[in-house]
Order: C-alpha cells, then sequence, then structure tokens
C-alpha cells in the first residue's frame, strides 16, 4: 500500500491548481489521479477562447489555459498518473484506483481532494419521449467529437437547452458548415451567459426560443426531425403550439450535475441544491480530511473561478496536513430568498471566506444582502442578477458575530 | 437611435444600453468599465470577432491541433476565414504559440496553435 499526504481525484483546472497551491504551502507528498490519457479535464475540448480573462488578463483557449497549469504541475515534479480510475474512497481516506499501467492500487492519503468535476445530463435523465434513433448527442459528446476526433455530428441540428456548451456549440457546428435551425429553451430566460448568446447566437442569426421544449423525436434509424412545442410557466408543453422541425441532429444542452458517486462511496454528505458535498469555509465536507472544490462541489461558469476555489481548498487542505486541524464551522449559512444555494454551507465566524450563490431567477436592480439576524454583514447592489452566473461576495471576519448563522437573500 | 448592446469583452456580459447617431455614440449605461463604450462604438463602425476551430495534423498523436487567431476579424469574414484555416495542414509536432498560418487573408491576424500535438 502506498501512503500519500494529498490524493487529488481529478486532474481537470480543479486539480491541478489545487496540486500546485499546496506544493507553495510545503505539502510534499502529493498525488493526483486522472482517469484520462492527459490531464486538463474538459478544457481539453473548449477550444473557444475567453478563459483566463480574471486569472491572466488575456483571452485564451480551454488547452492554452490548461497547459499553463499542467506545465506548471511537471516543473514542480508533482506526480500524476494518468489512465487511472478511482474505484472507491473510504471514509479513512483510503483510495482504491485501477491504473492502465500500474494495476490496481491502494493508497493511504491523509487527505483526499475531490475534483472530479461534472458531467452533463442527458436526455435519459429527462425523459425526453419518441423513439431512439442516432443522431442525438449532449453538447459536451457532440464537442468532443468536432474537436477531439475530426468526426462532424450532422448537418441540419436542433439544440435542447440554452446551457453554456450548448451555445458554444451552436457556434463551433455553424463554423463548420452545418445548419443550427434553432436553440429551444424550456424555461422563460436562457441557462447561458449573456455573452454567449450574443457572440454564439445573435451573430450568427440562430434563433433563442424562449419557453419551447422537444416533445417528440422522429426517426427511425437516423433522427429525420423533432416536434418542438411551447410550455408555459409550469414547462408543460401547450396543446396546439406543435411544431415539427426537420434535422438529422439534435444536441442536448441541459444542465450539468456534479459527479459525486465516490463522495457518496466516503460517505460524503450533498446537498440536494447543488448536487455536491455540503461543505464549510475551509470546503472541507462532511468527513474529516475530505476536501471538494470547482465544479464537484457546485456547477461554475468560469474555469477562472474554480481555480481560485480550488487554491483556497489547497490553503485550507494544507493547514490541515501541516497543523492537524482545522477550526470547527458549526454555523449555518442559509440561502433565503431568491437565493438558489449557497456555497459553503457552513462558516466558524473567525476567518474570512468568498461566498459563492446563484439566485433563483433573473432579477433586476437587486441587492444580495447577508445578514447575521438583524445585522447586515454584506449588501451588494447588483444592475441585473441571473442565474447563469455565479455570484461571490467576500466576507469578512471583522465583520462577523460570533456564534450566529448567517443568511443570504437577493432583495 | 437607441440600442441595447451584450458586451462580449469580459464574463460580465453587461447590458449597455446606447445612444447613438451614425457611427457616433451620445450616451452609453450599464457598462461595468470603461471598455463597453469602446465596445459599443467598435460594433456600430467596425464589428470585429475572434474565432476558434481545430487544424489537421499529419503524424500527431492526436488528429487535430486546436487554433485561433491573435486578433479579431472583421465579422463578415468569419467564413471566409474558416475557409482558408480549412486549406491548410500541420505536420506533428506542433506547440502553444506556434503560428499556424501568418496574417490570415491580409487581416492583420495570425492563426495561432493552442494545443500540444506530440508525434504519434
Ligand atoms: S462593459 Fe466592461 S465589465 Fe461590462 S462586459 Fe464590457 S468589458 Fe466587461
Amino acid at each position: 500500500m502506498m501512503h500519500e499526504q494529498a490524493v487529488i481525484v481529478g486532474g481537470g483546472p480543479a486539480g491541478l491548481a489545487a496540486a500546485l497551491r499546496l506544493r507553495e504551502k510545503g505539502v510534499k507528498d502529493i498525488l493526483i489521479l486522472e482517469r484520462e490519457h492527459k490531464p486538463g479535464g474538459i478544457l481539453r475540448q473548449c477550444i473557444h477562447d475567453g478563459f483566463g480573462l480574471m486569472r491572466f488578463g488575456e483571452s485564451l483557449s480551454g488547452p492554452e489555459y490548461a497547459q499553463r497549469f499542467i506545465d506548471r504541475v511537471e516543473e514542480a515534479g508533482i506526480r500524476c498518473i494518468t489512465d487511472c480510475t478511482v474505484l472507491d474512497i473510504t471514509h479513512d481516506k483510503l483510495v482504491t484506483a485501477v491504473s492502465r499501467n500500474l494495476g490496481l492500487l491502494q493508497i493511504q492519503a491523509d487527505a483526499v481532494l475531490l475534483t472530479m468535476g461534472c458531467r452533463e445530463r442527458t436526455r435519459g435523465a429527462l425523459a425526453t419521449p419518441g423513439t431512439r434513433p442516432a443522431g442525438v448527442y449532449t453538447a459536451g459528446v457532440a464537442q468532443s467529437y468536432i474537436n477531439l476526433q475530426n468526426v462532424m455530428v450532422g448537418r441540419e441540428i436542433v439544440i435542447l437547452g440554452s446551457g453554456d456548451i450548448g451555445l458554444i456549440m451552436a457556434r463551433r457546428l455553424t463554423l463548420e458548415g452545418a445548419h443550427v435551425k434553432g436553440v429551444y429553451e424550456v424555461q422563460p430566460y436562457p441557462s447561458g451567459l449573456p455573452r454567449n448568446i450574443e457572440q454564439c447566437l445573435n451573430d450568427y442569426h440562430i434563433p433563442l426560443h424562449l419557453s419551447h421544449t422537444v416533445v417528440d423525436i422522429r426517426g427511425r434509424e437516423r433522427l429525420t426531425s423533432v416536434v418542438v412545442a411551447q410550455c408555459d410557466e409550469r414547462f408543460r408543453p401547450i396543446p396546439g403550439t406543435e411544431e415539427e422541425i426537420p434535422c438529422d441532429t439534435l444536441i442536448l444542452s441541459v444542465g450539468l450535475i456534479p459527479e459525486n458517486e465516490l463522495s457518496l462511496a466516503a460517505g460524503v454528505e450533498l446537498d440536494a441544491r447543488t448536487r455536491g458535498a455540503f461543505v464549510d469555509e475551509h470546503y472541507q465536507t462532511g468527513v474529516p480530511g475530505i476536501f471538494a472544490a470547482g465544479n464537484v462541489l457546485h456547477v461554475h461558469d468560469l474555469v477562472d473561478f474554480v481555480s481560485l476555489e480550488a487554491e483556497a481548498l489547497a490553503d485550507s487542505a494544507a493547514e490541515y496536513l501541516l497543523c492537524g486541524s482545522l477550526p470547527e464551522c458549526s454555523l449555518e449559512v442559509k440561502a433565503g430568498s431568491n437565493v438558489g444555494h449557497v456555497i459553503p454551507q457552513r462558516f466558524s465566524a473567525t476567518r474570512s471566506f468568498t461566498l459563492s450563490l446563484r439566485v433563483r431567477q433573473p432579477l433586476k436592480d437587486v441587492s444580495i444582502v447577508v445578514r447575521q439576524g438583524e445585522k447586515e454583514v454584506l449588501r451588494k447592489k447588483m444592475r441585473k442578477a441571473l442565474p447563469a452566473e455565479m455570484i461571490q461576495l467576500p466576507i469578512k471576519a471583522e465583520k462577523l458575530i460570533p456564534g450566529v448563522e448567517l443568511e443570504v437573500s437577493a432583495e | 437611435m437607441k440600442r441595447t448592446f451584450t458586451c462580449i469583452v469580459c464574463p460580465n456580459g453587461c447590458e449597455i444600453d446606447a445612444e447613438y447617431e451614425g457611427s457616433r455614440v451620445i450616451s452609453v449605461t450599464g457598462n461595468l468599465c470603461p471598455k463597453g463604450k469602446t465596445y459599443v462604438t467598435q460594433e456600430l463602425v467596425d464589428p470585429r470577432r475572434t474565432i476558434a476551430t481545430s487544424m489537421r495534423v499529419d503524424g500527431g498523436e492526436l488528429p487535430l491541433a486546436s487554433v485561433r487567431l491573435t486578433r479579431p476579424i472583421p465579422k463578415d469574414r468569419i467564413f471566409d476565414v474558416m475557409a482558408e484555416i480549412n486549406r491548410h495542414s500541420l505536420t506533428a509536432p506542433v506547440a502553444i504559440g506556434d503560428v499556424a498560418v501568418p496574417d490570415i487573408l491580409g487581416l492583420g491576424s495570425d492563426v495561432i496553435v493552442t494545443k500540444n500535438v506530440a508525434r504519434a
């Protein structure tokens, strides 16, 4: 059996950033376990630019952004085993993995960093009716075919859902000569970022149909058409509004889910709102020594924030490893009115931390208010707040009252 | 005239209400920084975009290398530039930052490689 101070599960942007910060903080034994043949995670297939604007002040493609971290991880001599699937993590931080080259691995870790990222919701999970012809892909799978494998997925395209990957793929497919007939979103507002609506749809005259969904999928072997319909406010298709759209490909961009099977195996408790772990201000889960950050914790809109969060995690994980424990966080952070979820869900009231949240619906001229009881800790005015955007607020220790819960609301 | 723009310069994606005459911007509101006004002015005169795509790599460990433009090009030349990029291919190894096509179509923007692809 091997022994490591820190085992990092997943060599994507969160895992790489966490590894580097751990090393900077003086942690020596660090091991990254990566499922794919190369580190970099989902960034490897995100060839569009716009990454790193916050962090590097320049607009990089996904592979470039990832490579900056990969190079530094290599320079730092941090070990990364690729082609390695983690099978199990126990409550006591025993990690079992299988590697293509090394076979079965058993590693006892002092700390485990969960940075597995997220996966796409699939059609099965959505229960779209109709037959099961070829030509239906999730946006990320289509992206991998086109950008990594040089396989074009189709010519006449309909996109269900307005998540960012779907919007990016609408543009990508158009550039490759396909005809994207429209994007259909069941919500009355887009789920992707406004800049992606602008530069991926509007620039190419691709129509976005809000409050619409796909009600039928037709075709025997290959998709030949989909039927779309308008929806009411409870997302039920309105009879009589159906329209059949001939197409050979349907792309699904209907949301991302943190990938937490391993977290559950380790006994980590998940939050039904984020579908990620409950964490405290140290990004420590309910299991001491097991930490989580990035898209495995809650789905982010920007990779820059994933890197930052992973670094904050690593600061705490390093403290845990070098000092043996972290201050107790027994106070709850509550999501109040119009707030969908908050990260972290627990805090100590003795230290500063970053609060991340998303609003439930688009709001105009709104204030995000953080309170302890009657006391206002922070108020941020925003001209608009969108569910597509993660909002982050710095909470300063000196503003906090000991022993009192926090509540965050948008009002 | 009035129009609402979505600034694409940074992830904030500010919604900017602009008042303008021809290509002269009279007022802008809603931008969180001065780049928003520059963006609106540019959109009125000469809208530009960058694009990213892939190029075939001969003899590489991967079939494709991703590429992007170093500077934005006029929006109405995007498909010309795509066609021109698709006429080229690369030979492994290629590294991030390699210039795949210099000064594409004389538009003052280089096509650069954004992924390392080693020889197979
Ligand atoms: S106006 Fe400034 S802050 Fe707003 S999107 Fe444009 S560049 Fe970003």
